[in-house]
C-alpha cells in the first residue's frame, strides 16, 4: 500500500510542471526579456522609428543625466525613499494594533471589519492619485476655520504647541499626526494578513499561560508577538512593494512623465532601475536583519 | 465573600472601561476611513458658493445634481462603464484561471526546480512595473516573440491582447500575489480526497476541476475580488496598453477636469467635479464589495493566507 502511494505521487509529481508552464512562458516573454531590455535601454540612447527602435550604447550617460542633470529627480528620489522608510514602521505598528482590536469578540464586529477593509477597495490606483492633489479633502482635513474639526490636525497641533515640548520631538509627533489618515488607509491588506495570523495561533497556548497566571501583557510579548513575527517580515516586504508601486507616488509619476514627453526613454529607464535596485537593497537588508529575531515554529 | 464581590465589581468596571476605550478607538478609525467617502458625497451635491460658505460643513445649502449631470455626460459613463466592465471581467477571469492553475502546480506537486520557479514568482512581485514599462510598451507595439511571426511584428497596443497575454501567463498586475495566495491554500488542503480521485483513475485536470476547485472557493473569491478591484482601479497599465484616448473609466476620470470650460475651471469647481467623478467611478466597486464582503471577510480567515 505504501509502495503504491509513493509510486503514484512520484508518477504525478512532474505533472506540476505542466501546471506552471504558462508562468514560465509569461516570465520569459513578459518579464525576463523586458527586464534585461530595461537594463540595456538604461545604458543606451533609444530612438523610436516606424519599424521598431534603434539603440546606441552610451554607457552610464543616462544615469549621469538622471542624477546630476535632471532638476527634480534626485530630490524626489530621496524624499520618496525616506517617506517609505518612515511610513513602514508606522503601518506595521498600526496594523498589528488594528488586527489585535479586530480579533476580539464584540458586537458589530462584522460591520467594523467591513469598514476596516474598505481602503483595500478605495485606496488603490487612480482614486488615491487624484485624492493626493484634491483641494476639498485638503480644506476639510486641515480644517482651519471649520467648526467641529476637533479630530483634524490643526486643533491638536495648537494643543501640543502649548505644551512647550522639545521642538524636534514635537515636529516628529506632529508629522505622525498628519500622516494618521494615510497610514490607516495604507494598512488594509496588512491588517488582513496579521488577522489571519492571529487566527492561526492555537488557543491552547493561551489557555496554558492562563493556568500559569500570565497577564494579557505577557501573553502578547511571549506568545502573540513571536508567533506572528514571520508575518511582520511578510508585511514589511508587502508594504514596501505596495508603496513604491502606488499611483500616488511622486517618483512613479516623474518616471512616467520622463518617458512620455520628458527627457526620453533612456533616462526614464535609468531612473526606474535606480529606484528598483535601491528598493531591492533595502528589502534585502530588512530580510537579513529580521531573520535574526524572527521566530519560526518548529513543526 | 465580600472581597470576592469587590473583585468582581472591579473586574466589571475594568471591562466596561476597556470596552469604552475600544469603541472610541474603533469609532475614530472608522471615521478616518469613511471620511473621504463622506466628504466626496457631500461636496458632490454642492455649488461653488457652498464650498466657501463657512456655515456649510456637510449639508449643502443649495442642493444640486448638476455636478452629476456634468460628470456623467463628460465621462460618457454608460459606454465607458460597459467597456471597463468587459475589460475588467475578462482580465480578472483569465487571471483567476491562470493563477489558480499555477498556484495548484506549486502547492500540490513536487517537481524539479520548484523552489527556483517559485522564487521567480516572488521576483515578479518585487520588481516595480515602472522598470519594465517601456520595454513592454515597445514589445507590444511591435509584437514578434523570437521573431517567429512572418512579415515583422504586429501592433497589439489599443487592443485587449497585452492584458490577456499577461493575464493568461500569470504575469499581470500583482499576479505573483495571487499565485502565492492560491499556493498557500492548496498546500493546506487534505491529500486524501485527491489521492482517492487518482486511484479511481481521474486525470490531473479532472481531479483539479472536480475535486480541488470546489473546495477552494474562499481563496477563489479573494483572488477574484482583488484582481477585479485592482484592474478596475488601474490607470498605469491601462494608459500604457490602451492609450490615453480610449473610452475607459480610469482614463475618463483622469481627464475629467480638463473637460471643464477653462473660464469656469477654478480649483474649487475642479475639485467638486473630481469628487463627483470619483464617486461614479467607485460606485460599482462599492456595490460589489457590499455583495461580497461577507464572503470576503470570512474567507480571509480560512484561506490560510499566512501558511
Amino acid at each position: 500500500m505504501i509502495f503504491k502511494k509513493r509510486s503514484l505521487s512520484a508518477k504525478k509529481s512532474w505533472l506540476g510542471f505542466y501546471f506552471i508552464l504558462p508562468f514560465i512562458f509569461g516570465f520569459l516573454f513578459f518579464f525576463l526579456y523586458p527586464f534585461i531590455q530595461s537594463i540595456v535601454f538604461s545604458m543606451s540612447r533609444l530612438v523610436i522609428n516606424p519599424d521598431g527602435y534603434s539603440l546606441a550604447f552610451v554607457r552610464w550617460e543616462n544615469y549621469r543625466k538622471a542624477l546630476l542633470v535632471h532638476p527634480d529627480f534626485l530630490r524626489v528620489f530621496l524624499t520618496t525613499i525616506s517617506n517609505i522608510l518612515a511610513d513602514v514602521p508606522l503601518i506595521i505598528f498600526f496594523s498589528i494594533f488594528a488586527a489585535l482590536l479586530l480579533n476580539q469578540r464584540f458586537k458589530g464586529r462584522l460591520l467594523v471589519r467591513t469598514i476596516f477593509f474598505l481602503p483595500v477597495i478605495m485606496g488603490a490606483g487612480i482614486i488615491l492619485a487624484l485624492e493626493r492633489t484634491d483641494f476639498m479633502t485638503e480644506l476639510l482635513q486641515t480644517g482651519q476655520d471649520l467648526p467641529g474639526g476637533f479630530l483634524s490636525g490643526s486643533s491638536l497641533k495648537a494643543f501640543l504647541l502649548q505644551l512647550k515640548l522639545p521642538e524636534l520631538g514635537l515636529k516628529y509627533i506632529l508629522n505622525i499626526v498628519d500622516k494618521v489618515p494615510i497610514i490607516i488607509r495604507a494598512s488594509g491588506i496588512q491588517i488582513l494578513i496579521f488577522l489571519a495570523g492571529l487566527k492561526a495561533i492555537p488557543s491552547s497556548l493561551y489557555e496554558a499561560s492562563k493556568v500559569e497566571g500570565a497577564t494579557g501583557w505577557e501573553d502578547f510579548w511571549f506568545i502573540t508577538l513571536p508567533l506572528i513575527s514571520p508575518l511582520i517580515v511578510t508585511n514589511i516586504v508587502y508594504t514596501v512593494i505596495d508603496s513604491f508601486t502606488a499611483g500616488s507616488n511622486d517618483l512613479v509619476k516623474l518616471i512616467r512623465d520622463t518617458a512620455f514627453g520628458g527627457a526620453g526613454y533612456g533616462v526614464s529607464t535609468a531612473m526606474a532601475n535606480l529606484y528598483f535596485f535601491t528598493i531591492a537593497l533595502l528589502l534585502a537588508i530588512t530580510v537579513v536583519i529580521s531573520a535574526r529575531w524572527v521566530f519560526y515554529q518548529e513543526d | 465573600m465580600l472581597k470576592l464581590f469587590k473583585s468582581i465589581k472591579v473586574y466589571k468596571m475594568q471591562a466596561l472601561g476597556l470596552g469604552l476605550l475600544r469603541w472610541v478607538l474603533i469609532g475614530g478609525i472608522c471615521y478616518i476611513i469613511i471620511f473621504p467617502v463622506l466628504s466626496k458625497l457631500s461636496s458632490s451635491f454642492m455649488t461653488i458658493p457652498d464650498i466657501f460658505d463657512k456655515t456649510v460643513m456637510w449639508i449643502p445649502r443649495n442642493l444640486t445634481l448638476d455636478n452629476y449631470r456634468f460628470a456623467f455626460a463628460e465621462m460618457e459613463y454608460p459606454q465607458a462603464f460597459i467597456n471597463t466592465l468587459v475589460l475588467t471581467l475578462t482580465i480578472s477571469i483569465f487571471q483567476l484561471l491562470a493563477c489558480t492553475l499555477i498556484g495548484y502546480g506549486f502547492g500540490r506537486f513536487n517537481f524539479w526546480g520548484k523552489q527556483l520557479f517559485f522564487a521567480l514568482v516572488i521576483f515578479t512581485l518585487i520588481v516595480p512595473p515602472q522598470m519594465i514599462m517601456i520595454p513592454l510598451y515597445l514589445n507590444f507595439k511591435n509584437f514578434n516573440p523570437l521573431g517567429l511571426l512572418p512579415g515583422g511584428g504586429i501592433n497589439l497596443l489599443g487592443s485587449f491582447w497585452p492584458f490577456i497575454l499577461t493575464a493568461l501567463s500569470g504575469t499581470g498586475l500583482r499576479n505573483g500575489l495571487f499565485i502565492y495566495i492560491m499556493r498557500q491554500f492548496f498546500k493546506g488542503m487534505s491529500r486524501s480526497l485527491e489521492e482517492a480521485a487518482y486511484v479511481d483513475g481521474a486525470g490531473p485536470l479532472r481531479t483539479f476541476f472536480q475535486i480541488m476547485l470546489p473546495g477552494a472557493t474562499p481563496a477563489l473569491i479573494i483572488v477574484f475580488l482583488f484582481s477585479f478591484v485592482w484592474q478596475w482601479n488601474d490607470y498605469f497599465f491601462t494608459n500604457i496598453f490602451m492609450g490615453s484616448g480610449s473610452q475607459l473609466l480610469p482614463i475618463m476620470l483622469n481627464d475629467l477636469i480638463y473637460q471643464i470650460d477653462p473660464s469656469l475651471r477654478t480649483t474649487a469647481y475642479a475639485s467638486i467635479i473630481n469628487n463627483t467623478g470619483s464617486l461614479l467611478f467607485m460606485a460599482p466597486l462599492l456595490l460589489l464589495y457590499a455583495v461580497l464582503q461577507r464572503y470576503f471577510v470570512e474567507s480571509i480567515e480560512r484561506t490560510g493566507l499566512v501558511g
